[in-house]
Order: structure tokens, then C-alpha cells, then sequence
């Protein structure tokens, strides 16, 4: 498996998109940092762009390898090689790369400007943590999309839904089912809903650990109390792990039941 | 026309007058080594209108009742309540008390101690001391025409059950307060039914509730002030005909931190304030008349959340610069009028040059209505959703409150000083 991620990694890291990726990530945090030299609001706005390119790109990248290296994959499984360790071993090559360009292309700019002295380390490392289980969360996702499908514009159109799906029509569903029973004490249900929906969970935990948090109000005091201490943070890095190995146990299951 | 009786009243005076001015103050000395060791012996012994200077050192005493005309003054001496109750304790006209430092109030929860109290007096003066250690700080009670100047008042509250207010005025009217610092304590100043009072220069910080605090209190004039990181910047509540102009609310957020907070409170004008970092810039209930003019609201959480109830309230010539939500408003319009801002937000365009912007500005987002209505909506803060629907309700208006705009918003961040 380890050769395997290997070459799936060194393969993409020769690649021109994973620079191209990497370079995004290092001007967009350059330029908003030149904007304004304060950090902390640097980390916010990134957080907006985060949440949801990170999925997006995660999709788009996992759909793709797969259908690209298709072939090279078919002719991995005439060799007497573990099925498992061929398709983790492709899938974890892919969220490598892609987490790495993320940590790099962010952690670059922000460092030259002075991370390690400013207070929001510690908010910045976990907009970096978040970003890379989201990074594997739907790269796993998309690669399961593609096992599922033979078909290469099916794949694509499914794994961009079901981006869009999570990103924005399920907040739009969740928000009409808050207005609709707005009568009743919707805490709980609301702490459910966001366990839900990785990118949603993504969110408020970085935004919980930012003094935007104010603005949340009784019901962000309720989110506070529950994912706010260490506990709490265990507890959702925890679903995000789930989230995470869920689809890649997936992965495995689907690949040693396909049929090539 | 003047009556006999109000003459005879003139020319007693007159005499009074005379009378103090020829007899000469004796300034009396307070120290270990001096006739007089205590404060409270000096008080004791000392005639109308004598001054009692204080030499430096540190004096354990409490209660020194002050009930005669009196100059109290010392360079560096520092009085010492011992935790036992008041210090100083002032039921005559025309006292000052200048350059102490007193720590050391005692805390009960029948009495408010403190470590100035004044009492059914007039024409006082309390200025350049330092209290510390308090639980009342300055407690003005019945009293007229009086000034707090230059005071600094350091506290240690942690919560508002057990601690006590810096500067408090109970139904006292007149006062000067001005150039004072006041941190940590429950509220910074606190005007209960007291009237025609000026606030001006001082700075609040850190307070437990809030900076300033009105209750029942009309006319009375705020100005250049600094509310930071308080609880709320400054209350009003079931006040009139105040004034608040040229302060500065910055910093005061948390989950229920408002800069400026008003209930109840009518024909009022806030003008040439600046709001920066509050989590509410103000928050409106139940006022009526009440002009916003000319302030400068700067990245809030909520520049101006309106709770209802309001009537006939004018918010022109204001800057909404970088705020999470412009405006939030419950109920109907109720000739309030929002024109001729600047906001931050507006994207319009003005053809004809003339500085308005040619299309009206709906400063409630879709998001801020829909947060009004379910409170738990709040967390998809920053969500993509949140921000398609914004989008869409700003290119057509289906659900804001169809007239509630500023019909002629203007293009460029206002001057205040010229317009």
C-alpha cells in the first residue's frame, strides 16, 4: 500500500494542478494578509473560503485521479496485490497531496507574517486541521462516487451534487426546518443538524473559537458548552474522524466487492 | 418685581457674605507628630470654611463625618477604611475634598458603603482622589450642584450581586462629572432620578454591567466619553430629553454587550458618537423620538438592533462601515426614518453625480429578518446559504420590510464636520 500512496503522491505532486492549488492557496493568504495585517481577521475571511473550497476542490480532484488513472489501476489488479491496499493506497496518495498544498500554501504567508508571536496560533492551526479533514472527508466521498460509477459524466455530476448537496441545499433545508417549527426549543435539534453535515460542523467549530462567536448569541452559548472545552473539541474532531472513515471504509468495501 | 421679603433675603446675604469674608480660614494640620493625628479629631475641632491639609502617610480611620463647611486637602495621603465601612462621609454644603487616596471600603450586603458619601449637600467638591479596594466608590445622595473632577476609581469586580457602582448620583441634580477613570466596578456611574447633570471627559472601562447608567434621569448631557469592554457601554432607561454626543463605545462585546443600550427613553439626541467593536452598536425598545445623527458605526456584530415599540425616530447622516448586520428591526415602520446614511454595504450607482446614490438601500438583510424570527437560525452565520439568499433578496425584495430604506443614501462616507 505504502508504494502504492507513494507513486499516487509523487505523482501529483509532479503534477501542474497541485501547484496550481498550492499557489491559489499562497496568493489568496499573501493578498489578504497585504490587505490587512491583522491575522486574526485574515483567519475569518479564509475560514469563508475554506469551508467551501476545500470540498469542492477535494471533489473535484478525487473524481478525477480516479478517472485518470483508471487504467493504470486495471493493470495494478492483474498484479497479485491487495485490492484494498491499491485503492486506499491511490485515495490516501490524493488527500495527501492536497493537504499538503493546504498546509503549505497557508502556512507560508502566514508565518512570514509573524504566526507564531500573534494569539490566534492556536485558531489557525485548527482552521488548518479542519481544512485537511475536509480535504480527505470528500476526496473519500468522490472516490466512492467513482467506484460506484462507470460512467465518467455521471461520476462528475454526482460528485458535484452531492458537493452542493452538503454545501449549500442542506442548510437550505435545515434553515426552512427552523422556521417552520421556530415554536418549539430547536437547540438540540439544530447540534444534531450540524453533526450532520461535515461542512457545517467545519464552521461553527472554527467559528466558535472566534470572538465572532458573540454574535451567536443563547444558541451559540448552548454550541459553546458542548464543543467550547477540551472535551467538546475531542468529541467533534471525533465525528470528523467518522466522517472521514466512514467513506474510506466504504472504499474498501466496494472495492473488493466491484467487479473490473 | 421683586417682594420686601425677597430683598431682606438679598441684603442678609449680603452680611453673610461679609462676615465669611473677613473672617480669615485656618488651615489646620493633619500627621503623627501634628496637634491633630486623626482626620476625624481635625473635622472635629475645626471651624466653618477652615482647610485641613493632611500630611503624606497612611491614616486607619473610618465614618469621618464631615458636617460643616470644610476644605479637605493633601498631597499623598492615603486613608484606610479597614474594611469597617464608609471613609468619608459629607452632610454640609460647600466641602471639598481634594488629592486623597482611599482604600480599603467595607463590603456588606444591607448597606451600600462607600468610600465617599455625600448627603442633602450642596456646592461640593470632590476631586483628584484615588479610591481603590471599594465597594461604593462616590455615592451622591440628595444633593445639588456639586462637581467630581479627575477622580480614578480601581475595582475588583467579578460578578454584579457583590460589588458596588464607581460614581452613583441618587436623586441629586446639577452635577459636574468630569475627567474621571472608573474600571472594574459594577457601573461605572450610575445617575438615578437626577437631572441636568454633566458627564464629559471620562473614561469607563471594564465594568461588570455597564460604563454609564441612567435610570429615570432627564436632561442630562454625555459628552466626549470612552466606554470600552464593558458589559454595556452606556444604559438609558425611562429617561428623557438626554444628550450624548462626541463619545466613544468601542470593545464592549460578549454574548449580551451592547454599546449603548435604550429603554424607554424619549426626545433624545445621540450625535457624533463612534461605535467600533460592539457586538450591538445600539439597541433600541420602546423610545420615541430619539435622533441618531452623525456617528460612526464600526465593525459591530449589529450597528442598530430595533426592538419595536419605536416611534417617529430619525437615523441620518451616519456611517455603517464593515458591520455583521446594518440594521435589525422588528415591527412596523412607524415613521422611522433611516435616509441619507452612508453605507458600506451599498452597491448602487449614481448617475447624475450629485453624491446620492440613485437607488434606494434596503440596509435588512434577508438573513438579519430571518435571525429576527428564529434565533437559532444564527448559526448558519457565514454559510454559503446564507449568503446566496442575501444575494437574491438584495436583487429582489420579497421578504425585508418593503419600505423600510434609505432612499437617498449617500455615495460617499459623510464628513461630519462640514455636513
Amino acid at each position: 500500500m505504502l508504494k502504492i500512496l507513494k507513486y499516487s503522491f509523487y505523482d501529483l505532486i509532479k503534477s501542474r494542478w497541485s501547484y496550481i492549488y498550492l499557489l491559489f492557496y499562497l496568493l489568496l493568504s499573501f493578498v489578504l494578509l497585504f490587505l490587512n495585517n491583522d491575522i486574526g481577521k485574515a483567519v475569518i475571511t479564509l475560514m469563508n473560503v475554506i469551508i467551501i473550497l476545500v470540498p469542492l476542490i477535494g471533489t473535484i480532484f478525487g473524481i478525477m485521479y480516479y478517472y485518470d488513472s483508471k487504467e493504470f489501476t486495471e493493470l495494478l489488479l492483474a498484479l497479485p496485490l491487495k485490492r484494498s491496499s491499491i485503492f486506499l493506497g491511490q485515495y490516501l496518495g490524493v488527500s495527501l497531496s492536497l493537504s499538503m498544498s493546504l498546509i503549505i500554501g497557508l502556512g507560508i504567508p502566514f508565518i512570514s507574517y509573524g504566526l507564531f508571536q500573534s494569539a490566534v496560533i492556536f485558531d489557525f492551526i485548527q482552521l488548518i486541521v479542519v481544512g485537511s479533514f475536509l480535504t480527505f472527508i470528500f476526496t473519500a466521498l468522490s472516490y466512492n462516487i467513482g467506484l460506484m460509477n462507470e460512467n465518467k459524466i455521471k461520476g462528475f455530476g454526482f460528485s458535484i451534487l452531492v458537493w452542493l448537496f452538503l454545501a449549500v441545499i442542506y442548510d437550505g433545508i435545515f434553515l426552512s426546518v427552523l422556521m417552520i417549527f421556530g415554536d418549539y426549543p430547536l437547540e438540540t435539534v439544530t447540534l444534531v443538524g450540524t453533526i450532520f453535515n461535515p461542512i457545517d460542523l467545519a464552521r461553527i467549530l472554527i467559528l466558535l473559537k472566534l470572538d465572532i462567536s458573540a454574535l451567536l448569541g443563547y444558541t451559540g452559548a448552548v454550541f459553546k458548552s458542548f464543543f467550547g472545552g477540551a472535551s467538546g473539541s475531542f468529541l467533534a474532531m471525533g465525528i470528523l474522524f467518522i466522517w472521514a472513515v466512514l467513506p474510506i471504509w466504504l472504499i474498501k468495501y466496494k472495492a473488493s466487492k466491484k467487479n473490473f | 418685581m421683586k417682594t420686601k421679603a425677597q430683598y431682606r433675603h438679598l441684603i442678609f446675604s449680603l452680611i453673610i457674605l461679609l462676615v465669611f469674608y473677613k473672617a480669615e480660614a485656618n488651615i489646620h494640620k493633619v500627621c503623627s507628630t501634628c496637634p491633630f493625628q486623626t482626620i476625624a479629631e481635625a473635622v472635629d475641632k475645626a471651624q466653618e470654611n477652615d482647610v485641613i491639609f493632611v500630611e503624606d502617610g497612611t491614616y486607619v480611620e473610618h465614618e469621618i463625618l464631615i458636617d460643616k463647611p470644610l476644605t479637605l486637602k493633601t498631597k499623598n495621603a492615603i486613608v484606610d477604611g479597614d474594611n469597617q465601612g464608609e471613609i468619608f462621609v459629607i452632610k454640609a454644603d460647600n466641602v471639598t475634598l481634594d488629592g486623597f487616596t482611599l482604600i480599603n471600603v467595607g463590603t456588606s450586603y444591607i448597606r451600600d458603603y462607600a468610600a465617599i458619601r455625600v448627603r442633602e449637600s450642596k456646592h461640593f467638591t470632590i476631586q483628584n482622589n484615588t479610591i481603590k479596594n471599594l465597594f461604593f466608590g462616590i455615592y451622591i445622595e440628595k444633593s445639588k450642584t456639586g462637581k467630581i473632577l479627575n477622580n480614578k476609581i480601581y475595582g475588583k469586580a467579578v460578578s454584579e450581586y457583590n460589588s458596588g457602582n464607581g460614581i452613583q448620583l441618587w436623586y441629586s441634580d446639577d452635577i459636574e462629572i468630569a475627567d474621571n477613570y472608573v474600571e472594574k466596578v459594577r457601573d461605572g456611574i450610575y445617575l438615578e432620578f437626577s437631572n441636568n447633570c454633566t458627564i464629559s471627559d471620562n473614561i469607563s472601562k471594564n465594568n461588570v454591567r455597564y460604563g454609564l447608567h441612567f435610570m429615570f434621569s432627564n436632561n442630562d448631557l454625555v459628552q466626549n466619553c470612552s466606554y470600552i469592554s464593558n458589559g454595556a457601554g452606556v444604559a438609558i432607561m425611562f429617561s428623557k430629553s438626554m444628550k450624548m454626543l462626541n463619545n466613544t463605545f468601542a470593545d464592549n462585546w460578549g454574548s449580551a454587550a451592547y454599546g449603548v443600550l435604550l429603554k424607554e427613553v424619549n426626545d433624545t439626541e445621540l450625535s457624533y458618537n463612534t461605535f467600533k467593536n460592539n457586538t450591538t452598536g445600539i439597541n433600541i425598545e420602546g423610545s420615541n423620538r430619539v435622533v441618531y445623527k452623525h456617528n460612526d458605526f464600526i465593525s459591530n456584530g449589529w450597528a442598530i438592533n430595533s426592538r419595536g415599540a419605536n416611534y417617529q425616530n430619525e437615523v441620518n447622516y451616519n456611517n455603517f462601515l464593515n458591520n455583521s448586520f446594518d440594521l435589525v428591526y422588528s415591527g412596523r415602520m412607524n415613521s422611522n426614518n433611516f435616509n441619507s446614511n452612508f453605507w458600506s454595504s451599498y452597491t448602487g450607482y449614481d448617475l447624475d453625480k450629485d453624491g446620492v446614490g440613485d437607488v434606494p438601500y434596503r440596509p435588512v438583510k434577508l438573513f438579519s429578518y430571518v435571525v429576527n424570527k428564529t434565533p437559532e437560525a444564527i448559526i448558519f452565520l457565514r454559510s454559503l446559504f446564507v449568503d446566496l439568499i442575501d444575494f437574491s433578496e438584495k436583487v429582489s425584495p420579497v421578504f425585508t420590510p418593503d419600505n423600510l430604506m434609505d432612499e437617498t443614501p449617500s455615495m460617499k462616507k459623510i464628513k461630519h464636520d462640514t455636513n
